[in-house]
């Protein structure tokens, strides 16, 4: 382990304004400020909860790190370095090492590819050099490692229920070594008994490769379950972080209150 | 009490001989809540569109059984009287709002057409679309009613479903999974929201989920199917206290809980299940 002290990824005053545009030249007329001055650091074996409602702001978070969507203002520095302001062919090696799973596994693999061509999609971006053989290998080698089998490589996704579609999400980010991965939303599309096989697989995956999570949800009880400190994101703004215990016990902002008393309860 | 609603000895078989449903019977009394809890291919969701034949005709799909509803069959009624107890006595809120509503109408036009169907007596249309969007919580209904499905956030938009479902007057609501595509907090919203209008106005509610957690201070009674079959039913209360059934209990177990501090999530034994069959 590598200086587990120091700060994997750290997120300084991080803005992203989407402009809204008006009149009868379209000009800019005022901005949506998804994410307004947002700071925080992971260190490096962590997992990380993100929390808030739709339109708070936390995939925005998730996607101006990869770099999904252009920052406004701020700073974001991995392993030491501004990544921020990095383009094209100096970002690659960085987005190699972060990646992503997304919320919908209905949505995010694309229904005419194979599931090797989805999984292998990576491995001819980051490795190009890769030969056939080891390439088919490790295609097997990352379904195996995510709880399917070898022989499903050569499926569709359509011959898949949501749970195994999100393994292939999983493998696929997992495909190129990387370091960080950010899962947005990624069980929230699922029953609540596959949930707890995702959630549990993704612990798993964590301490196997030692992994660093950005987990992002709406669900109070799914991020308390699996972060190491989890922050409330309302409005593009954080409003309470903290442990996980805290945040539980005796939630400061009344948002963070809010969200505590949806979450549902086996009321016995 | 007279039931509502009587299925009995349902089966459904699709073409390719898979049994969706195999031989399931039960009630739901009028002014009743009944929840059908299961995972996704247990069979939950096509008993609700069974009701109302909602599902495509044989050969495609051969449903079998009995569905009394207020006393005549459904199966055997003819196309007119299964047209009159759609959406009119029966109605349905579905799971994705987005895609449920038809985005290049506004979702006045989308209510007026449900009420100008089965309520042709209603003279002023806007102010019923109006009083109806007001019920299910949309503020300043008679502007918003001109507003395209895009213009409303999702839990907006299950509301105006919900608007269009209650704009009929239904005896019995299926709310089929009607808040997995939305938020925790719009979850509690929405539920909330479908309770008090359940005791406002009187009628049934069957709402069909996979979690038990939004089960508990809605239902009075719970279903539970496990592949097909009704494996555990009985009123809400006793069902979480005291669960018989290994599914029911594999169920239960697998919500997360606030301040639980569990290692792991426990997940459903398959194994262990069909093994105690």
């Amino acid at each position: 382990m590598k200086l587990k002290m120091n700060p994997l990824i750290t997120v300084n005053n991080l803005k992203v304004y989407f402009p809204v545009h008006g009149g009868l030249l379209r000009r800019v007329v005022d901005y949506i400020k998804a994410v307004d001055d947002v700071s925080f650091a992971i260190r490096q074996g962590e997992t990380v909860g993100l929390v808030g409602e739709s339109g708070s702001g936390k995939s925005t978070i998730g996607k101006s790190i990869v770099q999904l969507v252009t920052v406004s203002g701020g700073e974001i520095a991995y392993d030491g370095v501004t990544v921020s302001g990095l383009h094209g062919g100096d970002f690659l090696p960085y987005r190699k090492r972060i990646q992503m799973i997304f919320h919908d596994p209905y949505n995010s693999l694309n229904p005419r590819m194979t599931v090797e061509q989805i999984i292998g999609e990576p491995l001819d971006i980051h490795f190009k050099k890769m030969p056939k053989p080891r390439r088919r290998a490790r295609i097997g080698e990352l379904l195996e490692l995510v709880g399917l089998q070898k022989s499903h490589a050569d499926r569709y996704p359509h011959e898949f229920s949501g749970g195994q579609r999100q393994r292939i999400g999983i493998a696929r980010a997992l495909a190129v070594e990387p370091e960080f991965i950010i899962c947005d939303e990624p069980v929230s599309a699922l029953d609540v008994s596959v949930q707890a096989q995702i959630v549990n697989l993704l612990q798993d995956l964590q301490q196997r490769l030692g992994l660093t999570y950005l987990f992002i949800s709406h669900d109070l009880a799914v991020v308390e379950h699996l972060c190491d400190y989890i922050l409330v994101l309302n409005e593009g703004k954080i409003v309470e972080h903290g442990e996980p215990e805290q945040i539980y016990q005796s939630p400061k902002h009344p948002y963070t209150r809010k969200l505590l008393a949806a979450v549902p309860r086996l009321c016995l | 009490m007279h039931p509502l609603l009587t299925v009995n000895n349902l089966s459904i078989r699709f073409q390719d001989g898979n049994l969706a449903v195999d031989d399931i019977s039960f009630a739901v009394a009028d002014g009743e809540a009944v929840a059908v809890v299961g995972e996704s291919g247990s069979g939950k969701s096509v008993t609700a569109l069974s009701l109302t034949r909602l599902l495509p005709a044989p050969p495609a799909c051969t449903v079998s059984g009995g569905i009394v509803w207020r006393g005549k069959d459904l199966l055997a009624a003819d196309h007119a009287a299964i047209r009159r107890a759609r959406g009119k006595e029966i109605a349905y809120i579905f799971q994705e709002p987005s895609t449920s509503l038809n985005p290049v109408f506004s979702i006045g036009y989308q209510i007026a057409e449900a009420i100008k169907l089965h309520r042709p007596e209603i003279k002023d249309v806007n102010a019923e679309i109006a009083r109806v969007l007001e019920l299910v919580g949309i503020r300043n209904a008679g502007q918003r009613q001109r507003d395209y499905p895009h213009q409303f956030s999702g839990g907006m938009q299950q509301r105006a479903m919900i608007a269009m479902a209650l704009a009929c007057r239904p005896k019995l609501l299926v709310a089929d999974e009607p808040t997995t595509a939305l938020d925790v907090t719009i979850q509690a919203q929405i539920i909330g929201l479908l309770r008090e209008l359940q005791q406002q106005t009187g009628m049934s509610v069957l709402l069909i989920t996979h979690n038990f957690g939004i089960v508990s201070g809605f239902a009075d009674r719970v279903i539970v199917m496990f592949r097909g079959k009704i494996v555990e039913a009985g009123a809400t209360r006793e069902v979480l206290r005291n669960p018989q059934h290994p599914y029911t209990r594999a169920l239960i177990d697998c919500i997360p809980q606030l301040g639980q501090n569990k290692e792991r999530l426990t997940t459903i034994d398959y194994s262990k299940i069909l093994d105690s069959r």
